[in-house]
C-alpha cells in the first residue's frame, strides 16, 4: 500500500471547496464527507452531482457552495455525464486544445442515486474504465424527498415508505443492496467504504481513488439527522458506532484485494447502535436479534472479532 | 449579490452561476438556536471541531486558533459532542 | 474538390460527421441508426478521426454523456431512433436548456408499441417541444449537407444549442444515393476545425452548471431558451447561404415544387417528399393545379414563411407521419392550422395520416390526398376532420 497522503488532521488541507453558506440541515453526515472529498482532490476538478440532497443545498440560484465547476444534470445520470467529461478531457488534452494538467472527474450521487435510479449508468461507466471517482454518499433512504426507502435502506428502518405496521412490523423487510461489492465485481483499480467519524481514513480513500488510473468506487456511510431520527449532534458518534457494532464495515479493495481499514479491536452489540435512532425504535427482540445474526455473520467473514460479552 | 429580481436579458445564460463560492454570502446562522461557545483555555488545537463541522464554519484565525463563525454555524452541536476536552457548550441562542 | 460518389443515406451522416472532426461520439446501438455510428466506431478504430466513442448502456446515457462532453467544450455527435429518443426525452431538454451545442441524427422510427423498427416521425414529434433546432432531410445529399452546417449552427455564439438531424428510417437511412461529397479542406473553410466553447466547465473559471432554481427565475430560465431558439433561425439562414455560397447547394426553411399557381398544397417533412413530387407531376399532367411543400426546418418553426406561402392557397393537405392523440389530427397539422388562424386570406387546412410504422404512402395515396384538397379549394369550406391512409376499418 502506497504511504499516506494524510497522516493527521494538520495534513487536511485549510481551502473550503464546498464553502460555508450552504443549506443543509444541522448537522448534515454528507457535507462533513464532501468536505474533505474535495480537499483531497483540490481544485482541479469537475464535479457532477445527482439530483438529490446535496444538489440541491448547495445550488440554489444564485447562490453555490461549489468552489469548483460543478455540474447538476439529473437524479440517474451522473456516472454518464462524467462519462462524458472524462472523455471529454481525455480527447480536447491529446488535441493540445486544453493544457495537459490533471483534471479530476468526481461524482456525488446519493443512495437512491446509486443503488437504485443511477444504478445502471454507474454499472456502465465503471465497466467502460472511464478515469473518475464514484461517490456514493450514502444514508440509507430518499432523504431529499421526505425519507423514502431505497434498495440501501437496512432492514428494519422506518421510512415514509417503509412504515412499520401490523402486515410489516419491521417497516423495511428487505436487505440493504451490498453495493460496494457489486461494484468491487466489476473488477475496478479501487473501492473502499468510509464513514464521517474516520475523517483521515475517509480523506486518504478519496486521494487514493483519485490517483487510481480509471474508475473508483467510494461508498460513505453518511448519517442523516432527520431521516435516522437522531439529534443533530449524535450524527458522528451514530458513524462511529456504525462502525464500533459491525453495521459499517470499512475497508478497501485495491487490485481486488480486500482490506479492513478501519478495525475495532472489541465489537459492541448492535443494539448500540440502533437504539440511539428513532428509525428503528419499533424493532421486537427478535428483529434485533436478527440483525445481530446478520451482523455476525458479516463480520465473520470479513475477519472482524466476536461481539464483546454481554455483562 | 444584486437584490433585483433578474430578468430574461440579465440572466447568465441557462442560469450559470459565474461566482464559485458565492454561497458565503448566504447566512446561515439564522438556522440557529443554541451556539457554540469555545473555551480557548481548555482547547488543545487538535482540531476535531474543524473536521466534524458540517458548515465550514470552524476557523483558524490568525493567532492560530480555532473559532467558529456564526454567520454560518447552524448550531447542530456536533463540535461540543465531539470535543475531547469538551471545550466547547452549546448555549441558547438569547443567552 | 469533392468527388460524386454513391453512398448509403446512413453513411452519409457518418461521413459527415468525421469531416466535422467530432471529440466525442456518444452512442448506443438502435435499428435503423445503427449504420452511421458503426460506421463511426470503424473512422475512429482506424485512425481516421480522432475522437472519444463511448459505448454507452443506454441512449438515456448516449445523451447524458453527450451532455457532459459537450459542456466540457469538446464538438459531439450522437445518433438515435424511436425508442431511443423516447429514452432520451427527458435528458434532450436539459442540453437545450443548458445551451450545449450537440448535433444529432434521428433515423426517425416508430414508437412502440408494438415493436416496429420502421419508420415514422412519432418518436420525433413526440419530443417536438424539447428546444432543440430541427431539421428534416430528405436524401444522402441534404443529410450530408445538414449534418455539416448543423455544427456551425449549433456552436454559433449566437446560438449555442444542441441540433437534431432527422431523416427517415430505412426510407431514407438504408437506401443508397448519389452524394457529392467535400474534401477536408473544403469542409475546414467552412467550419472551424474545433469547437470554441465559449462557457464551458474548467477548472480556470470555475463555475455552477444546472443550479437550482425556484419560482423566481424558471420563468425567465425558460423564456430566454425560447428566445434563443427562435432566433437562431436568422443564424440558421446565414449559415445556408454561406455554405451555398462556398459549394452552391442553397437550403431555405420551405422548399416548394410548383406552387406557384397552385390552388392547393400538400405539405410533408421528410423523404416521401420525393414520392409526393411524382404524384404533383402525374396531377400536373391532369391539369391539375397542384404543388408541394417540403417543411424542411421544423423548429424553431418558419413562421412569417408559411405564412407567405400558404396564404397564396386556398387550401393544405397536411400529411403527418404521426398522430397527436386526443382527436388533433397530425402534429405538423395542429402547427400549419393553427400560424395561419389570424390570417385574413387563410386557406382551408386539412389533416392526412400516413406512412406509420414504415408502411409505405404511394403515388396513389398522394394523389387521393391531392383530389381532396382540390376539392376542399374548390369548394371552399371544410371541417376538422382526420384522414387516415390506408387504415383497414
Amino acid at each position: 500500500m502506497s504511504a499516506q497522503a494524510f497522516r493527521s488532521i494538520k495534513d487536511i488541507p485549510l481551502e473550503e471547496y464546498f464553502t460555508p453558506g450552504h443549506r443543509a440541515c444541522q448537522g448534515c453526515g454528507e457535507t462533513i464527507a464532501v468536505r474533505h472529498i474535495l480537499k483531497a482532490a483540490g481544485p482541479d476538478v469537475i464535479v457532477v452531482n445527482a439530483t438529490g440532497c446535496l444538489e440541491v443545498i448547495s445550488s440554489p440560484y444564485p447562490y453555490t457552495a461549489w468552489a469548483v465547476p460543478w455540474y447538476h444534470v439529473a437524479f440517474e445520470n451522473a456516472a454518464a455525464v462524467a462519462s462524458g467529461i472524462e472523455a471529454a478531457l481525455k480527447v480536447l488534452t491529446r488535441k493540445n486544445l486544453i493544457s495537459g494538467k490533471k483534471i479530476h472527474v468526481v461524482c456525488f450521487a446519493g443512495d437512491g442515486g446509486t443503488a437504485d435510479i443511477g444504478f445502471q449508468a454507474l454499472s456502465g461507466a465503471l465497466e467502460r474504465g472511464h478515469d473518475f471517482l464514484y461517490v456514493c454518499l450514502d444514508n440509507e433512504a430518499y432523504m431529499n424527498t421526505g425519507i423514502q426507502r431505497s434498495s440501501s435502506t437496512p432492514y428494519g428502518a422506518w421510512t415514509t415508505t417503509s412504515p412499520p405496521g401490523k402486515v410489516k412490523p419491521a417497516g423495511q423487510m428487505t436487505y440493504k443492496k451490498d453495493l460496494p461489492s457489486i461494484f468491487a465485481a466489476h473488477g475496478i483499480p479501487y473501492v473502499a467504504t468510509a464513514t464521517v467519524a474516520y475523517p483521515l481514513d475517509l480523506i486518504n480513500k478519496a486521494k487514493k481513488g483519485l490517483e487510481v488510473e480509471g474508475p473508483a468506487y467510494l461508498h460513505v456511510y453518511t448519517p442523516c439527522s432527520p431521516g435516522w431520527r437522531i439529534p443533530s449532534e449524535k450524527v458522528v458518534q451514530v458513524s462511529r458506532l456504525g462502525v464500533q457494532t459491525g453495521m459499517f464495515l470499512i475497508y478497501e479493495v485495491e487490485n481486488g484485494q480486500l482490506r479492513l481499514t478501519v478495525k475495532p479491536s472489541r465489537r459492541k452489540p448492535v443494539t448500540e447502535y440502533l437504539k440511539m435512532q428513532g428509525r428503528f425504535r419499533h424493532l421486537s427482540d427478535e428483529d434485533v436479534e436478527r440483525i445481530q445474526r446478520l451482523v455476525d455473520e458479516r463480520c465473520a467473514k470479513f475477519g472482524l472479532p466476536p461481539l464483546e460479552a454481554s455483562t | 449579490m444584486t437584490t433585483d429580481k433578474p430578468t430574461v436579458k440579465n440572466l447568465p445564460i441557462a442560469g450559470i452561476i459565474f461566482v464559485p463560492g458565492s454561497a458565503k454570502e448566504y447566512n446561515t446562522g439564522a438556522f440557529r438556536s443554541q451556539k457554540p461557545i469555545l473555551d480557548a483555555k481548555l482547547c488543545t488545537k487538535c482540531g476535531m471541531c474543524w473536521v466534524y463541522c458540517p458548515d465550514g464554519a470552524v476557523f483558524v484565525n490568525s493567532e492560530g486558533m480555532y473559532e467558529i463563525n456564526l454567520k454560518y454555524c447552524k448550531g447542530c452541536g456536533i463540535c461540543s459532542e465531539e470535543c475531547a476536552r469538551k471545550a466547547i457548550k452549546m448555549v441558547d441562542e438569547e443567552e | 474538390m469533392g468527388k460524386r460518389i454513391s453512398i448509403e443515406c446512413a453513411h452519409a451522416a457518418s461521413l459527415a460527421v468525421k469531416l466535422a472532426n467530432v471529440d466525442v461520439i456518444a452512442a448506443y446501438p438502435i435499428t435503423p441508426q445503427t449504420h452511421i455510428v458503426e460506421r463511426l466506431a470503424e473512422y475512429v478504430a482506424n485512425g481516421e478521426l480522432d475522437a472519444e466513442y463511448i459505448n454507452v448502456e443506454s441512449e438515456h446515457s448516449a445523451m447524458s454523456a453527450c451532455i457532459g462532453a459537450s459542456a466540457a467544450g469538446a464538438r459531439v455527435y450522437t445518433s438515435t431512433a424511436g425508442q431511443g429518443l423516447a429514452l432520451m426525452h427527458e435528458m434532450l431538454f436539459i442540453a437545450a436548456g443548458n445551451r450545449l451545442p450537440i448535433v444529432m441524427g434521428v433515423a426517425n422510427r416508430s414508437l412502440s408499441p408494438n415493436l416496429n423498427i420502421w419508420g415514422d416521425q412519432s418518436d420525433m414529434m413526440a419530443s417536438r417541444d424539447c428546444g432543440w433546432i430541427q431539421i428534416y432531410a430528405e436524401n444522402a445529399q441534404e443529410v450530408f449537407d445538414h449534418t455539416l452546417q448543423a455544427f456551425k449552427i449549433a456552436e454559433d455564439e449566437r446560438v449555442l444549442l444542441p441540433v437534431a438531424v432527422c431523416f427517415d428510417g430505412f426510407h431514407v437511412t438504408h437506401v443508397i444515393e448519389p452524394l457529392i461529397t467535400l474534401d477536408q479542406e473544403e469542409v475546414d473553410r467552412f467550419l472551424p476545425k474545433h469547437r470554441k466553447a465559449v462557457y464551458k466547465l474548467t477548472p480556470d473559471q470555475p463555475s455552477t452548471w444546472g443550479p437550482v432554481a425556484g419560482p423566481d427565475i424558471q420563468t425567465e430560465l425558460k423564456v430566454q431558451n425560447e428566445w434563443a431558439l427562435n432566433s437562431s433561425k436568422d443564424v440558421i439562414l446565414e449559415v445556408w447561404r454561406e455554405f451555398g455560397d462556398l459549394f452552391g447547394r442553397y437550403y431555405a426553411p420551405l422548399e416548394t415544387y410548383k406552387v406557384e399557381d397552385a390552388d392547393a398544397v400538400i405539405l410533408i417533412l421528410g423523404g416521401f417528399a420525393g414520392t409526393g413530387r411524382v404524384a404533383i407531376d402525374k396531377m400536373r399532367e391532369e391539369g391539375k393545379k397542384i404543388g408541394l411543400v417540403k417543411l424542411r426546418l421544423y423548429r424553431p418553426f418558419p413562421i412569417q414563411e408559411v405564412k407567405d406561402l400558404l396564404t397564396r392557397v386556398k387550401a393544405v393537405a397536411v400529411v403527418d407521419r404521426a398522430i397527436s392523440a386526443g382527436g388533433l389530427g397530425g402534429p405538423v397539422y395542429g402547427d400549419i392550422r393553427n400560424i395561419l388562424y389570424d390570417e385574413e386570406h387563410r386557406p382551408k387546412v386539412l389533416s392526412f395520416i400516413a406512412g406509420l410504422g414504415g408502411r409505405d404512402i404511394t403515388v396513389k395515396d398522394f394523389k387521393r390526398i391531392g383530389e381532396k384538397v382540390l376539392d376542399v379549394a374548390a369548394k371552399g369550406h371544410s371541417e376538422h376532420k382526420v384522414d387516415f391512409i390506408q387504415v383497414r376499418i
